[in-house]
């Protein structure tokens, strides 16, 4: 599973960055997130809801923060056991860049997914989830942009 | 009465009253008092190391009876599950099987694999605990393209280049040389996809301890509970055979994948006798997807060299076969001496030399199914002569008759160590060709033309070797078991009958094809006989059913039985009629003694038997029971002419079968009803094999075709009103002159279908299953290079 896009943010890049290191944030944006606990330096275990196809399940996932340059690019490592529904493993390249705005400096984040599920997820799901991750990925970034306006 | 009810009668079913009604007794349907539920836990990965299991949390969930992993087994000393049929390579050494123990202990090595099994109160509880079983896996890269297997990762510590046996059949050098002189050489690189069976019903098992009596009862969905009962006491180590019953009830469907001595099946028994109390597990849909052994699954270039008449000089074939992960109950005879020896097909081929490579993947193992190995013959000898054909500018049709073995050539022996005793090959052909109206396809084709699309016939005079197996014959080439069957007659003191099979009918409709022999040869009423099989403690040990067996072989064995109880019967008849035993007659049910007027009927016999007043006992024991085990002098061989034609829309792929024959040969037919039914679910099959079905692993080893969304069953609307007729020449080894019918829609069909979608689109080759897709691209890829065909032309 591969896939790309951008969000254009009408926030600059630092106050940005911070968001997309703040676990509350990530917490809120992120679809059927039940949990996110920081457990060391850049990582964290969430738990989130999902439903892929048929498949539901509360997965808990390890998340962490890798080859960080600040504040400018990161990746988002996500391995999930989902038990007896299977694993799902992912990484998520991100990158802010300066865009100037009509109302001043804004962020271009564009991001990079690449990952593979395995037992039942695949078996029953695979045709399913590429949708199911575009899916998510879009509804994070829409609740990401409006979360700058609620915090 | 015999006419209507005897041999070569189509009487209905017997079973269907109970089916039709939902009054079937499967395993599922059978509940123990106390029972607690299993549950699998299954591998998420294609390859891994087990570091560590936790069950606490499973073992602590509400509900939760216990919890298993392969560590539990090991201690209580259960051995591994062992493949029952030893190939030996060119080389002469002994095929390599890597240790497959019943629940993964180590690591595991395909998707679904289970490594542990939670017993539960209910099954929600079961569920819920495996939801909790903890696996520590270390994920390594999976070996999944069988095509560069041999040299990628070693998959098992014993198994060097992930190679089972490297197999040899046939002369090397006299085939070689036949080359040397060819006029044509015809070659075809074939993938012969990989199957998932889906039997209706899934594998299912009840697990039962008597503490009291310390024994064992597994009731399951075993195609051959005997085999099941002696692997499970003889490699397994569950209990001694003596203390195990297993019982197979209804089954529904089979096709080989229930003839295999599985994980969960083995698991469950023992289970039973560790919880003491009954343990129940039904597979799911997924996990029958997952878990069941797959068919097929080839790699194949294959040459055939003619001569300029067209006449085949000689056959090369090389293989790769996918064993999957282990090594299953037979799946190392199945590319091998089921497939390798069926290469002389109908023909004269004077010259054959096989090479069959057996490699493991981390894939679900794959093992018999239906036809196993003579489809996958088939196919590479008809796609090969019809290519041939194609090349060279000869009829279909023509090329196949100028290169039959005749009738007057049998017994017959081939180059590839078989020796076929009857056909007549061109009798079959003849038929079909008058039932397709292949004089008027020009006529049809040019029709189709003109409304756009592109119509295609395909033929497949197949043969197969079934009614496995003279024992001494597979033994000599590896099996671990004899191959023959057992029958009983036991005459009730009414008169009425009770047959005991060793054979299982899982939808053959033994019920009903064994009570009209009996019916036929006794002379007693059809719906006074009863066929009980399925059930270790009923019969004695025999083999059950697969290789399209039951009548050739366990039918034969009735015959053999009910002889011994006319013999019988004429004795008693003689005494009671005060004449010589050598002057008794019997037919249609009476004793005579020959030209007098004096008879008696069998049920004064009978009833004579077991109420000894006026009967001989000095010198003749009492009672009327006879039992008689058979073992079959031969192969029996079945064969015939398929011909299909199709219709295909250029625009959108879509294959239409317009047109299906199917004349076969299976020597006398005891139920014409039945033997079409049976034809009808085969031709399904192998018509599923070409357009729909194909098991698909990803590159990381999950199965992406693992549910009905993904992995396509034929259905009716894909099929089209078969044409199903027989031509008849008499096996020549067994009582009933009978070959056998079980499988010869599955493997005829498919070259069938295949030539005519190629001959269709007029390019050498289409992969199977040809869907739209496929189909689609070989269409608007001729006369360039075809992307996604196997072939470019």
């Amino acid at each position: 599973m591969e896939q790309a896009g951008e969000s254009r943010i009408a926030q600059p890049r630092d106050r940005v960055w911070r968001a997309l290191n703040d676990p509350e944030v990530l917490a809120r944006c992120l679809d059927g997130c039940k949990s996110m606990t920081p457990v060391g330096d850049g990582e964290y275990e969430a738990e989130v809801g999902a439903k892929v196809g048929p498949v539901k399940a509360t997965f808990k996932a390890a998340i962490a923060l890798n080859d960080v340059v600040e504040p400018e690019s990161y990746r988002l490592d996500v391995e999930v056991k989902g038990g007896a529904a299977g694993f799902a493993k992912g990484s998520a390249l991100v990158n802010l860049e300066d865009v100037t705005g009509e109302d001043g400096d804004e962020t271009l984040l564009t991001y990079e997914i690449n990952g593979n599920i395995g037992g039942k997820l695949a078996q029953i799901g695979s045709r399913l989830v590429d949708a199911a991750a575009r899916k998510t990925a879009a509804r994070f970034f829409e609740r990401f942009k409006v979360d700058f306006d609620t915090a | 009465m015999a006419s209507e009810t005897g041999i070569g009668a189509s009487v209905k079913r017997k079973e269907d009253a109970r089916f039709i009604t939902g009054a079937g007794n499967y395993t599922d349907d059978i509940n123990a008092p106390g029972q607690t539920h299993a549950v699998f836990v299954r591998s998420p990965y294609a390859r891994a190391r087990i570091n560590g299991i936790d069950t606490a949390a499973a073992a602590a969930t509400d509900g939760v009876v216990a919890v298993f992993t392969g560590a539990d087994l090991a201690a209580d000393e259960i051995g591994d599950l062992p493949c029952g049929w030893l190939v030996k390579s060119k080389d002469g050494s002994d095929m390599v099987a890597p240790p497959h123990p019943p629940i993964a202990t180590e690591a595991v090595n395909y998707v679904g694999e289970p490594y542990a099994v939670v017993i539960g109160e209910t099954l929600e509880a079961a569920r819920n605990g495996a939801e909790a079983v903890d696996a520590d896996f270390e994920e390594r890269p999976a070996v999944v393209d069988l095509a560069t297997a041999a040299s990628a990762d070693q998959i098992h510590e014993s198994v060097p280049n992930n190679q089972a046996y490297d197999w040899e059949l046939g002369d090397k050098a006299a085939t070689d040389a036949a080359f040397d002189g060819a006029h044509h050489v015809a070659t075809v690189d074939i993938v012969n996809n990989r199957l998932i069976p889906n039997a209706i019903e899934p594998r299912a098992a009840l697990g039962e301890y008597d503490a009291a009596a310390g024994t064992y009862t597994l009731h399951t969905t075993s195609q051959n509970p005997h085999l099941e009962r002696l692997v499970l006491a003889a490699f397994v180590n569950v209990a001694p055979e003596a203390r195990l019953r297993v019982i197979s009830p209804d089954v529904g469907g089979g096709f080989g994948s229930k003839i295999f001595v599985y994980a969960e099946e083995t698991a469950v028994i023992w289970a039973a006798g560790k919880v003491r109390r009954p343990v129940k597990w039904r597979a799911e849909r997924s996990e029958s997807f997952l878990a069941d052994a797959h068919g097929r699954d080839h790699v194949t270039t294959a040459q055939l060299a003619l001569d300029q008449n067209g006449k085949f000089l000689g056959l090369r074939v090389k293989t790769k076969a996918n064993m999957g992960a282990y090594l299953s109950t037979f799946a190392s005879s199945v590319p091998t001496y089921l497939y390798g020896t069926l290469m002389a097909g109908q023909y004269t081929t004077p010259a054959i030399y096989v090479e069959v490579q057996s490699l493991y993947t981390n894939t679900a193992p794959v093992d018999a199914y239906r036809g196993a190995g003579r489809p996958e013959a088939t196919y590479v000898v008809e796609r090969c002569v019809e290519t041939a054909a194609r090349e060279m500018g000869i009829d279909p049709a023509e090329i196949r008759r100028r290169n039959f073995i005749q009738p007057g050539d049998f017994p017959y022996d081939t180059p590839v160590a078989l020796t076929y005793d009857t056909g007549d090959y061109e009798a079959s052909l003849d038929k079909a060709l008058g039932h397709i109206d292949y004089a008027g396809f020009g006529a049809r084709r040019a029709a189709s033309e003109s409304a756009g699309k592109k119509r295609g016939i395909g033929f497949s005079c197949y043969i197969e070797a079934c009614g496995l197996a003279p024992s001494q014959v597979a033994i000599s080439l590896g099996a671990g078991v004899g191959l023959f069957e057992v029958g009983e007659v036991r005459v009730d003191v009414t008169g009425s009958v009770t047959v005991v099979t060793g054979s299982h009918s899982h939808g053959q409709s033994h019920e009903t094809t064994f009570a009209q022999i009996i019916s036929d040869k006794l002379g007693v009423p059809f719906e006074n006989v009863t066929v009980l099989h399925g059930d270790t403690g009923r019969s004695d040990y025999a083999l059950g059913t697969y290789g399209s067996r039951s009548l050739a072989v366990g039918g034969s064995a009735i015959i053999k039985a009910t002889d011994k109880i006319i013999a019988k019967g004429k004795k008693i008849a003689a005494h009671i009629l005060e004449a010589q035993e050598d002057q008794m007659d019997f037919a249609d049910g009476t004793f005579t003694v020959v030209d007098s007027n004096q008879s008696i009927t069998f049920g004064e016999v009978a009833f004579a038997a077991y109420v000894p007043q006026n009967y001989p006992l000095e010198e003749l024991e009492p009672g009327l029971s006879e039992k008689a085990f058979y073992d079959p002098p031969n192969f029996t061989y079945p064969a015939g002419a398929h011909i299909c034609e199709v219709e295909v829309d250029p625009d959108t792929g879509v294959v239409d079968i317009v047109d299906f024959v199917a004349v076969d040969d299976f020597g006398h037919v005891v139920n014409p009803m039945i033997v079409e039914g049976q034809v009808h679910g085969g031709l399904a099959q192998g018509i599923g094999q070409a357009l729909l079905e194909h098991g698909v692993y990803d590159d990381a080893g999950q199965l992406l075709s693992g549910s009905y969304m993904d992995y396509t069953m034929p259905r009716a609307d894909d099929l089209p009103s078969f044409t199903v007729d027989t031509t008849v020449t008499p096996c020549t080894h067994n009582p009933l002159g009978v070959k056998g019918c079980g499988e010869a829609g599955a493997i005829g069909s498919t070259a069938a279908v295949m030539n005519a979608v190629t001959d269709a689109l007029g390019v050498a080759s289409v992969p199977m299953p040809a869907t739209p897709e496929t189909v689609w691209r070989a269409a608007s890829a001729r006369g360039s290079s075809a992307e996604g065909a196997e072939r470019g032309e």
